[in-house]
């Protein structure tokens, strides 16, 4: 059963193609890995489906749904939620305060009491397990990381968007990091997640798309692509190839 | 039991009218009337941080509604006049610029005030020929200083319920990463703009409620660019983000000011820019925050490392 699906999307920025004719589906329960190297629009392509860039032309659909025009608080109701490349708290709110914003404005959302205990087990779920009332500003990287994971999953999404979220962690964080998108599989939330941590990517993605320079070059098992010439010369150049 | 005294204050604040001179009901007027403009400003421009310079523009509406309807109709209808002319010029000037960010949306809204006012003046030079107009309502003070409680005690009420509910949550969220606000699900322009009315509306019943003190009325005194300046460093001074803090902040201030313009007439403006500098640099969260903060050292140096 298909749950994303982008066809021909493309960004242009003035005279730059950011994306160019963008095609893919991605399947319920799935976790893809989006690859590519700096600057061939893994990230705009990310924007495109939260809705934070508007497509220059192609169309998004989300279970059978346009989403093309829509805002990203609209497609976040429909289930999509998403980390960002740099880490975005909400400074200035403790860190379960963080995860109660996701929880207040869902569609169905959640207020009061009842907040308290999901803020609880959300924070638990990603290892920051009593830590509610501490200010966001005070967290170290990783637990910055884990606080905006549980934001997310606050927002009870379908589809989850991770956009480099184990970049910058060291050696034993990346092990918890890499488990704990792995136990979000295990609930059945369908996941893209743009990465360059290759441990990362053969380790959850049972499947990868790769692009440069804005376009799709490489689509199907993480084994074969990881393997695929053209792939290996988008990364490393033609003498590797 | 906070609301209880909430109320036991409240009930011991009306009877002041009947205790005090002419001279200090018209102070306790000055400040009800400053606070109920700071608390009601600090309700959106705390929590999003868009400092808004329009407070005196909807301010100067409601005393000129009064002026120009209190003969053609009751005077409670002349307030919800006011309130209706005030929250429809809120939501065309929330649509129009609550998407400017920053520095934009304070000189927007400064501009609109000058607006309001060029506006204002053109409409009675050019069509009703009166530049002045005289306000003779059966009001006396304490009859304005019982309405200005009133809208105190409404006020705090009303920034007190946006606090704990889920809107003043994402009024924070939107102050501190409107990009985060949208992907979290947050109706950013329905969220601003709602707040954007309500405080609106209370700023300028403020205005329709002080009308009746000046008994004439021209457009340079009621959109009085200083009042918009006076509002945002009371604010600031007691701490925007306070229930409390607002009210706080406009009553020293208001006494200053007072002071400063009955004694320092020509000097007024100069010591009320200084101190706005002093107030943004010294004091950014304003004197509660820095008192708690100050607390909060004291009381840890007290614990042996």
């Amino acid at each position: 059963m298909t749950l994303l699906s982008l066809k021909h999307v493309t960004k242009r920025f003035g005279g730059l193609t950011a994306v160019n004719c963008l095609s893919f589906d991605l399947v319920e329960g799935e976790t893809v890995g989006l690859l590519g190297p700096n600057g061939s629009g893994k990230t705009t392509a990310l924007n495109m489906i939260s809705g934070y860039l508007p497509l220059s032309d192609g169309a998004i659909a989300l279970d059978g749904h346009a989403i093309t025009r829509l805002g990203p608080a609209r497609i976040a109701h429909r289930g999509v939620a998403r980390t960002f490349q740099l880490v975005r708290a909400l400074p200035s709110l403790s860190v379960g305060e963080n995860v109660l914003a996701a929880l207040a404005f869902r569609k169905q959302h959640v207020w009061g009491r009842e907040a308290t205990t999901q803020i609880e087990a959300l924070l638990a779920d990603v290892g920051l397990a009593g830590r509610a009332s501490q200010p966001a500003d005070s967290l170290t990287y990783i637990d910055l990381k884990r606080m905006e994971l549980a934001r997310a999953l606050a927002t009870d999404p379908r589809l989850l968007l991770l956009d480099e979220w184990l970049a910058g962690l060291n050696p034993t964080e990346l092990r918890t990091g890499i488990d704990l998108i792995a136990a979000l599989r295990q609930r059945g939330i369908t996941i893209l997640l743009v990465e360059h941590v290759m441990d990362a990517v053969r380790a959850l993605c049972t499947r990868c798309i790769v692009m440069n320079a804005g376009g799709k070059i490489a689509d199907g098992p993480t084994a074969d692509v990881l393997a695929d010439a053209e792939v290996i010369r988008a990364y490393l150049g033609n003498d590797h190839a | 039991m906070q609301l209880l005294l909430a109320l036991v204050v409240l009930a011991a604040l009306a009877f002041v009218p009947g205790l005090v001179g002419p001279y200090p009901l018209g102070l306790m007027i000055g400040i009800l009337g400053y606070g109920v403009l700071a608390t009601a400003w600090a309700m959106f421009s705390g929590p999003t941080r868009y400092i808004s310079l329009a407070t005196v523009a909807f301010f100067g509406l409601g005393a000129y509604t009064v002026a120009v309807l209190s003969e053609t109709m009751p005077y409670p209808m002349v307030l919800l006049a006011a309130a209706g002319i005030g929250l429809v010029v809120a939501l065309l000037v929330g649509l129009a610029t609550l998407r400017l960010a920053g520095i934009y949306f304070v000189i927007f809204t400064f501009g609109l005030t000058e607006l309001v006012r060029q506006l204002v003046t053109y409409y009675e030079v050019n069509v009703t020929r009166t530049l002045g107009r005289y306000v003779f309502l059966p009001l006396g003070p304490e009859h304005i200083y019982w309405q200005l409680l009133a809208l105190l005690a409404a006020t705090l009420a009303i920034a007190w319920w946006v606090r704990q509910s889920r809107i003043g949550l994402a009024l924070r969220v939107i102050g501190d990463d409107p990009v985060v606000a949208s992907h979290l699900g947050v109706r950013i322009t329905a969220t601003k703009l709602t707040l954007f009315s309500i405080s609106c509306v209370i700023m300028t019943l403020a205005g329709a409620i002080q009308a009746p003190r000046w008994t004439y009325i021209e457009p340079s005194i009621v959109f009085n660019p200083t009042t918009s300046f006076l509002v945002v460093i009371m604010a600031l001074l007691g701490g925007p983000n306070r229930l409390f803090g607002p009210l706080l902040g406009a009553i020293p201030l208001f006494l200053l000011f007072e002071w400063l313009s009955a004694n320092f007439p020509n000097h007024y403006s100069i010591i009320l820019g200084l101190l706005f500098i002093a107030i943004v640099f010294v004091l950014p969260n304003g004197v509660l925050a820095a008192g708690e903060s100050l607390w909060a050292r004291l009381t840890r140096k007290r614990v042996p490392a």
